[in-house]
């Protein structure tokens, strides 16, 4: 049925619809109106055989995740940023004991300075951490991933993370096609816990290992990620039979294959890339678009297959690792290294900076005269960033940075002379 | 408590016996119905924490843990799930592939386990399932300090879960550091006996059943492993509740201590008789039971069986061993003691 919802209800609605047993949450922006859109649904009695905690914190969250989960309850959550970061310890501890929790990434900056507008930091921070990270480019797709991602998270008894692009798509009022109950309930079988937590048949779940089967362990976590691979393409396959959407998979090519520069991204990004690019090629240049909707696992081979025509790959990410660069155009170096291609890494939207088309025009024209350097922050404001450098070697007490930076731009009226 | 072996008609928490026997401390188990003994006197207890596993000779914690979990398995028809906070329990009864539980038993991380146990609660609620009970246990520093935030969490909300805390004063585990239940003036790594205030501080640390019984909590117990008969009863007791519970047991550890493994039950006594380990029960935030001490005994007797206080012992720490005597005390009255 045809909704004009926000995506945070989106999510909530198609949540409700795989009839999870236990959702703890803890609130934090933008994330909000997911979990209060389910505790309406849980308190009403439409959503039934569900028990939802409101827990003092992240870190509670994602344990009451492990506990229910352990204890054989298909279980959700969702938070975003610092949020992610709080219950840092217990997201690895999921991952690590198999448990498939699905949970809903808000995606925001991380502080400090403290910001809470949308980029992909919080992401980023757990890309090691064992979860399958699914990335959305729509409400659509952020409502029908989820739906996707108890089946996936179930078969492959793993934890698995959306990402939905916070505020830009978490607060976007937009027409999305909502799936029945018998459609869900066709798609998405009950769920049959690999381990559970029984009084008839009782297991300890979470003993301590030692070296000597450690590595052995850990292989196994990287061996099932390998598999997903494959399950995921196929349940993609499957959700469009059955839902008659093409959603999910490991990466969406938009004329990447015949392209010769190409950007690389992940998330609502693409949809202002779409628009560009479709301008472009009207204009008679070879530019295409390849979208990774599953970076963890990391379709590596699906990459360098699609990249295979490129000549100039454009990797925009609004994240970096900081002291090294961007960590999708690493990786994404590593999966065409055998190919003679060349990557530039651009980083934008950070903190929630809008990113114009106008932006993303420039970069590409810039690569089309060969001129784009392996490195880019896009709209960087430079003259600022002199400014407080100087600032920094002239006075060893300058003050904080981005009180500085603040002021020097305007932004705020500074009450402190420094 | 089950009253079907007995010889006499008279149920067991009515029956007046004498538990110690002239001039012994001993608790006599023998002098009840066999219908009205302890667990651990019959051939059907569930044996929750079996033999074989890697504790310390001594160790009080695994007494209390045997007795507490069978005594909650008497209770609940043998449907107990229990989660385990990281500590020396969970280190010496998991070591992969080997395992001493032979109940339904998880561990997750060392602060989290009131919150895993809420998870496992909140599933079983979801499921109907209204017989299933959950146990959550940890030591003291798990319970105190770094799972505060969530134990605090399990209690507001009232989730159906029974929280055990052995407490030993310290993290025993992690090689004797001081936790927020260390005892004032006792020696840990972190709190040495040097300086002018040798061991740990005496500041108010945290008594956490008193912060329990602040949350209006359903139940709140304190027990002591020298008398397991008490302990049980407060473990079947607790099972009577729904809602959050909480029972912290005194865990002497040789180890932590400095004492003799083969004491840990007479200084789990001591401190219960000389002040310093009050035994309480207490209903939504009411004190409703204290147990008297029966031959009260000078702090220092307690004391001097414990290397971690030999200090305060010393003619120069006088004043540390007053403020000990003030703390048993004022414990006397707080939980009217004798």
């Amino acid at each position: 049925m045809l909704q004009q919802i926000s995506g945070s209800i989106a999510v909530a609605e198609a949540v409700a619809l795989c009839r999870p047993e236990v959702v703890p949450c803890y609130p934090i922006t933008p994330q909000t109106h997911i979990v209060e859109h389910i505790s309406t649904l849980v308190k009403s009695g439409q959503l039934k055989n569900c028990t939802y905690e409101n827990v003092e914190s992240e870190f509670a969250s994602m344990s009451l995740c492990i506990g229910a989960s352990a204890a054989g309850s298909r279980t959700y959550t969702a938070t975003a940023s610092q949020g992610l970061l709080f219950m840092m310890e217990a997201v690895y501890n999921a991952s690590g004991l198999s448990l498939p929790i699905v949970m809903t990434l808000g995606n925001r900056a991380i502080g400090a300075p403290i910001n809470i507008w949308n980029d992909h930091s919080d992401a980023m921070s757990v890309r090691d951490a064992g979860w399958i990270q699914l990335f959305v480019e729509s409400n659509q797709q952020a409502l029908d991933v989820h739906i996707q991602a108890f089946k996936l998270a179930e078969a492959l008894s793993l934890p698995v993370m959306v990402n939905m692009d916070g505020f830009i798509l978490t607060h976007a009022i937009t027409r999305v096609d909502m799936p029945t109950q018998e459609q869900v309930d066709q798609f998405l079988p009950p769920f049959v816990p690999r381990q559970k937590l029984d009084t008839e048949a009782p297991l300890s779940i979470g003993a301590m290992v030692g070296p000597d089967a450690f590595t052995e362990v850990r292989y196994l976590a990287h061996h099932k990620q390998k598999e997903a691979l494959s399950i995921i393409e196929q349940q993609a396959e499957e959700f469009q039979g059955i839902f008659g959407r093409d959603s999910g998979g490991l990466i969406k090519s938009y004329y990447a294959e015949d392209a010769e520069i190409v950007f690389v991204a992940m998330g609502s990004v693409i949809g202002t890339m779409q628009e560009l690019v479709e301008e472009l090629r009207e204009e008679g240049h070879s530019v295409g678009i390849l979208s990774i909707r599953s970076f963890r696992p990391f379709p590596a081979n699906a990459i360098d297959k699609a990249l295979a025509n490129t000549r100039h790959a454009i990797i925009f990410e609004k994240s970096f690792a900081v002291g090294m660069g961007g960590v999708l155009a690493s990786e994404i170096h590593m999966a065409t290294v055998a190919n003679d291609l060349k990557i530039s890494s651009v980083i934008g939207g950070l903190g929630g900076r809008t990113i114009t088309k106008k932006s993303l025009r420039k970069i590409i024209e810039s690569a089309m005269q060969d001129e784009l350097d392996t490195e880019v922050f896009l709209d960087l404001e430079g003259t600022t960033v002199v400014r407080e450098l100087r600032r920094q070697q002239e006075e060893q007490n300058s003050g904080p940075v981005a009180e500085n930076i603040l002021r020097d731009m305007g932004v705020v009226s500074a009450s402190k002379t420094h | 408590m089950s009253n079907q072996d007995s010889n006499t008609d008279i149920p067991c928490e009515q029956q007046t016996v004498k538990f110690y026997q002239t001039g012994t401390f001993t608790v006599g188990n023998r002098l009840l119905d066999e219908g009205c003994r302890t667990v651990q006197a019959t051939a059907e207890r569930a044996n929750s924490l079996d033999s074989g596993h890697r504790a310390c000779q001594g160790c009080g914690q695994a007494l209390g843990a045997r007795y507490a979990l069978d005594a909650a398995m008497r209770a609940t028809d043998n449907k107990i799930i229990a989660a385990n906070a990281t500590g020396c329990l969970e280190v010496f009864t998991t070591p992969y592939p080997e395992t001493a539980w032979s109940i339904p038993w998880v561990h997750s991380l060392f602060g989290n386990v009131a919150a895993v146990a809420s998870g496992i609660a909140a599933s079983l609620k979801a499921k109907g399932d209204t017989t299933t009970r959950v146990i959550a246990q940890g030591g003291d520093g798990g319970t105190t300090d770094i799972g505060f935030g969530c134990l605090s969490g399990m209690f507001d909300r009232n989730d159906d879960v029974l929280y055990i805390c052995y407490d030993n004063g310290g993290y025993m585990n992690t090689g004797v550091q001081r936790s927020s239940a260390t005892p004032p003036a006792a020696r840990t790594a972190t709190t040495m006996p040097v300086g002018d205030n040798p061991g740990s501080s005496f500041t108010t640390g945290k008594f956490l059943p008193a912060i329990a019984m602040a949350h209006e909590i359903p139940y709140v117990a304190t027990a002591s492993v020298h008398d397991l008969h008490d302990l049980e009863r407060k473990v079947e007791k607790a099972m009577t509740f729904r809602g959050a519970r909480y029972i912290q047991i005194n865990v002497p550890c040789p180890l932590g201590w400095g004492s003799q493994p083969a004491l840990t039950i007479k200084l789990s006594r001591m401190g219960v008789e000389c002040g310093l380990v009050p035994l309480f029960e207490a209903e939504n935030g009411k004190l409703t039971d204290s147990t008297k001490i029966r031959y009260r005994i000078p702090v220092e007797d307690y004391l001097k069986l414990q290397r971690r206080f030999a200090h305060v012992l010393k003619p120069q720490n006088t004043h540390q061993l007053d403020a000990i005597r003030q703390i048993a005390e004022d414990n006397i009255k707080r939980y009217n003691l004798v």
